[in-house]
C-alpha cells in the first residue's frame, strides 16, 4: 500500500505521463481512502486550469 | 466583426497578449516582437472572427507559436541551454512526516470556478509564476501554457527525462506553496470580490 509521499510524486507524475498500470491503480486506491491526497490531486488540476485561463479577460 | 474592425481590437488586446509574453520570455523585448507579429498576423490574415473573445484565442494560439519558435531559436544559444540540477525531488520532503503521511494536509481550495473568474486571481497567479527561477519557470510554463509534451521539452532544451521530470514537480510544488500562502490562505480574500 503506497503512502502519501509516494502517492503525492505520482499524482504529478500523472499529469505529464500515463502510468504504469499497477502504480495507476494503487494511485487510484490511494486516492479513494485519502482525503489529503485527494485534496492535493484537485489542488494540481486546479493549477492546470489557472495555466489555461490565463491571462483571463482584458484588464 | 468587420474586418476593418479588427486592427483596433486587436490592438486593444495587446496588454494582454504582452502580459503573457512577457511572462513567459521574461524578456522585454523578445515580448514585444512576438506580440507584434502575432498583431501582424491577424492583420493580414484575412480571417473573420465572430468576438473579441474569439480573437483573443485565436491571438494566443498565433503568440504561443511565435513563443516556442523564440524559445527553439534561443535554446541553441548555450547560455540558457541547461537547466540547472540545483535540487532533486527531495526538496519538499519536509511536508511529509516520518512515516510517510501528509505533516500538513492539503487544504480545499473551494470552487475552482469561482477562483479563475476572480482577476485578482491572475495577479497573484502570475506574481507567483514570477517567483519561480527563470529554468523552472520555463520548463513548468513549455508544458502547460505551450502544451509541449515532456519529451519534446527535454529534446528542445537538451535535458534530461529525469531532470524534466524534477524540475516539473519542483514547478507545481512551488506554484501550490505559493498560491496557498499568498491567495487561499488568505481567504476568504478572492471570494469575497
Amino acid at each position: 500500500m503506497m503512502n502519501c509521499h509516494e502517492a503525492h510524486k505520482l499524482v504529478i507524475q500523472a499529469q505529464d505521463t500515463r502510468l504504469p498500470f499497477v502504480r495507476r491503480i494503487g494511485l487510484r486506491f490511494h486516492l479513494l481512502i485519502c482525503k489529503a491526497c485527494a485534496a492535493f490531486e484537485r489542488q494540481m488540476a486546479f493549477l492546470r486550469a489557472a495555466c489555461r485561463s490565463f491571462p483571463g479577460g482584458e484588464d | 466583426m468587420e474586418r476593418e474592425d479588427i486592427p483596433g481590437e486587436a490592438a486593444r488586446l495587446r496588454p494582454t497578449l504582452l502580459r503573457f509574453a512577457r511572462l513567459q520570455l521574461r524578456n522585454e523585448a523578445a515580448a514585444e516582437d512576438a506580440v507584434q507579429e502575432a498583431l501582424l498576423a491577424a492583420v493580414t490574415s484575412g480571417e473573420s472572427f465572430a468576438g473579441k473573445a474569439a480573437l483573443q484565442t485565436w491571438l494566443i494560439a498565433i503568440l504561443r507559436n511565435k513563443i516556442v519558435d523564440h524559445i527553439r531559436r534561443s535554446a541553441r544559444e548555450p547560455s540558457i541551454q541547461a537547466v540547472d540540477d540545483d535540487g532533486d525531488d527531495t526538496d519538499f520532503d519536509a511536508l511529509f512526516a516520518a512515516d510517510g503521511h501528509w505533516a500538513d494536509a492539503p487544504a480545499s481550495w473551494g470552487n475552482p470556478q469561482r477562483t479563475l473568474e476572480n482577476k485578482r486571481f491572475h495577479d497573484v497567479f502570475e506574481a507567483c509564476m514570477e517567483l519561480l527561477p527563470e529554468k523552472i519557470a520555463r520548463v513548468f510554463m513549455m508544458r502547460e501554457f505551450l502544451g509541449l509534451e515532456t519529451e519534446e521539452i527535454c529534446k528542445e532544451l537538451s535535458i534530461s527525462t529525469t531532470n524534466c521530470w524534477v524540475v516539473l514537480y519542483r514547478a507545481r510544488m512551488r506554484l501550490r506553496e505559493c498560491l496557498q500562502i499568498n491567495w487561499f490562505g488568505n481567504e476568504p480574500g478572492g471570494a469575497t470580490v
